[in-house]
């Protein structure tokens, strides 16, 4: 029984060394020439402003809620996508009528302005 | 396979009306978004048509996930109405409230629709997608003035037990799944029947489902969130959560113990005994001691929902007929009753306490009229609607020897009553205050009030139709 | 070899932390997250019964559970920033203008 853990222990080292192996590495063989600029935390390459521990707009959110819908709903094109021959023509109907209900809710959040970065 | 379309035409019309309700949104200027309703109603209208071609046919649908049958379109047409009735005293809100937002009207489609598949569903994932449908509908609804904060609050309590209870009652159909190997009901019904030692793992499902359906019909002691929901939605939606959300939960939990659990009925019997005790008390004690309407209603529906519960617990076809009567004159009384609270609330609903409702007898007859009658309805006094489904609710729970159940049924309603006759007596003997704002009926209200009050007193004297309606649906 | 039994109780373990995380953390955010384990819980429990029984429709299920919760959760953080912008806060204790 125990035996068939054998894969989850050796996948578990193997994550485990990989990040230490990489980072122990780096620190041997890297020149260690610190700069007032390259300690800064890097924000897109602009000057960073103030504490990333701030209160976020709630754009963010909104974008994020949309991001999340919008995102999952395509996990049914996966188990339609395996069966895709057995479900024939019925099959690509029924997904382009969802994909449809799909589109006139992106087309209903876009017309609403919600995607608009003000 | 057996795509059957003519059994989800009333659901297929309202999502397609809603869809482009959905579309029309944007390009309908803010002042005529309530114009919108007019196509909702359109929507309902075509579905009353797809009830209508489905009449009579009897069939198991798309791959066994849809009932046809008559419960089905008995329920049906029961959602259709109540939706019809919260659409029409909607669009009147929504005006006074300077609510332009045509989405309310897509979400109450999208909502009916939850209810339709509720009541039709044969199978745990379509019985789960009709709630959730209609849940997550409710929840935005019920937190449609956006910018109040109660309106808010109450969505975000709605939301929270809503949410808690989907995930019990998940994890008990899960369990009934693993413990039948299947979620269609048909045959989860024939693997308990196959094998009678039923596994702990069977009552642990139903046990955790009867939790999850305990919050949605809001059963004590499950029912904690319903007074501030009810207090903090804008009326129509209190009405909606108390008429079409509690009734879907129920009917579909009919079915589920009726049809999926009936060789476990001494089991949940045993759930169900005590709940229906403590609802109907608590419900109509707590109801007492407030002093806002919306709350006093919403305390005496978790009571109508412990008399309902009588009816379930007794489990014979007689308490399936008498459940289905009771719903309609329950919603018939409770509609009436919240709409008379809608318009004597008057804008931005400050008109709610019962103290409101002083000396309203005499100085609006028809208000006063209308408001008695659905109390006294409501209270279960003869030749209204209240007591009849009262009297065939608890006359099959006799049939069933629970004599215990129904004494205590009987003693709450009489406590009932004193909080029902109170707001009566004030609005008669109370002393009128001037008002700022006088109380308004628009043509379309009171053309409602008049057919729910007509209503309720019809069923109260010729319960006859309805009851024949009711037998026929009650067999499954 | 790891059976069924073992799911059940590690699903068992993620609920009872999502109940207990719903019914004592006062955060909005983090009650959220206590309703999603809930619901993951449930998903595990599905996909192991399925697997258990050689049914497929469990694992049917399990998909529309998570698109639910997804659509759950889009609607709950909706409603926290409602809730937001009219009180200025994230605590459910202050929560509480109607009583009784």
């Amino acid at each position: 029984m125990l035996a068939s853990y054998v894969p989850i222990v050796i996948f578990i080292l193997v994550a485990l060394s990989l990040p230490v192996v990489g980072l122990v590495v780096g620190r041997l063989i890297r020149p260690y020439k610190p700069h007032a600029t390259k300690l800064m935390a890097y924000e897109c390459g602009v000057d960073p402003e103030g504490d990333a521990r701030d209160r976020f707009s709630i754009r963010f959110y909104i974008i994020a809620i949309l991001f999340v819908v919008f995102e999952v709903e395509t996990i049914f094109l996966f188990p339609w996508a395996i069966i895709y021959r057995r479900l024939a023509l019925f099959g690509f109907i029924e997904m382009l009528v969802f994909l449809g209900i799909l589109i006139v809710g992106y087309f209903y959040v876009w017309k609403k302005g919600a995607l608009e970065w003000v | 396979m057996d795509i059957n379309y003519t059994a989800i035409l009333p659901e297929i019309m309202l999502s397609l009306v809603g869809i482009c309700i959905m579309l029309l949104i944007p390009f309908v200027p803010r002042e005529r978004q309530t114009h919108l309703g007019y196509l909702a109603l359109a929507g309902i209208v075509l579905a009353f048509f797809g009830v209508a071609m489905g009449w009579g046919q009897t069939d198991l649908a798309f791959s066994e996930m849809i009932f046809q049958d008559d419960f089905g379109q008995f329920s049906k047409i029961f959602f259709l109405f109540v939706s019809t009735v919260i659409l029409l005293i909607s669009m009147n809100y929504l005006e006074q409230e300077k609510l332009f937002q045509g989405e309310f009207f897509v979400l109450l489609l999208f909502a009916t629709v939850g209810m339709l598949f509720m009541a039709t569903s044969a199978d745990l994932i379509m019985t789960f997608l009709g709630l959730e449908v209609l849940s997550i509908s409710t929840y935005i609804l019920a937190g449609f003035k956006e910018r109040e904060r109660k309106s808010s609050e109450a969505a975000w309590k709605y939301f929270l037990l809503g949410a808690f209870s989907t995930a019990f009652l998940l994890y008990g159909i899960a369990f009934v799944y693993g413990a039948t190997g299947s979620t269609k009901y048909l045959q989860i019904a024939e693997a308990i029947q196959a094998s009678p030692d039923y596994s702990l793992i069977l009552f642990v499902g139903l046990g955790l489902m009867m939790v999850g359906f305990g919050f949605k019909v809001a059963l004590a002691p499950f029912h904690a969130w319903t007074p501030d929901v009810y207090e903090g939605a804008p009326i129509p939606i209190t009405a909606l959560l108390a008429v079409a959300s509690k009734g879907a939960a129920l009917l579909a939990l009919v079915r589920i113990l009726y049809q999926v659990f009936p060789d476990l009925s001494q089991q949940w019997q045993a759930i169900l005994w005590p709940m229906a005790v403590m609802t109907m008390a608590i419900g109509n004690i707590a109801a007492l001691t407030q002093s806002n309407i919306k709350r006093m209603l919403a305390y005496s529906s978790i009571a109508h929902a412990g008399y309902l519960l009588v009816g379930l617990t007794a489990h014979n076809p007689l308490a399936t007929q008498g459940i289905l009567f009771y719903l309609v004159a329950y919603a018939f009384m409770t509609l009436g009753a919240l709409i008379v609270v809608q318009i004597v609330g008057r804008r931005e609903e400050q008109h709610t306490t019962i103290e409101d409702y002083n000396g309203i007898g005499y100085r609006y007859p028809f208000l006063g009229i209308a408001l008695s009658v659905f109390l006294i309805s409501l209270a279960g006094i003869p030749a209204t609607a209240g007591f009849m489904g009262k009297l065939f609710v608890f006359s099959a729970a006799v049939q069933s020897q629970m004599y215990g159940l129904v004494v205590i049924a009987l003693v709450t309603s009489a406590i009932g009553l004193y909080y029902y006759l109170r707001v009566i007596v004030s609005m008669y003997m109370g002393e009128f205050k001037t008002e700022k704002i006088p109380i308004t009926i628009s043509m379309p209200l009171r053309i409602i009030l008049t057919l729910l009050v007509l209503g309720t007193l019809y069923l109260g004297i010729l319960p006859g139709s309805l009851l024949n309606l009711a037998e026929e649906a009650a067999s499954f | 070899m790891v059976d069924i039994t073992h799911y059940l109780v590690l699903s068992t373990i993620v609920f009872s932390i999502g109940v207990v995380g719903v019914l004592t953390r006062r955060n909005v955010i983090i009650i959220l997250m206590s309703i999603e384990l809930m619901l993951n819980s449930v998903n595990l429990n599905l996909v192991a019964f399925s697997d258990q029984l050689q049914d497929p429709s469990g694992q049917v299920f399990a998909i529309f559970v998570i698109t639910v919760a997804a659509a759950e959760a889009a609607v709950g953080l909706g409603i926290i920033i409602a809730l937001f912008r009219n009180k200025e806060t994230v605590n459910v204790d202050e929560i509480d203008l109607m009583r009784g």
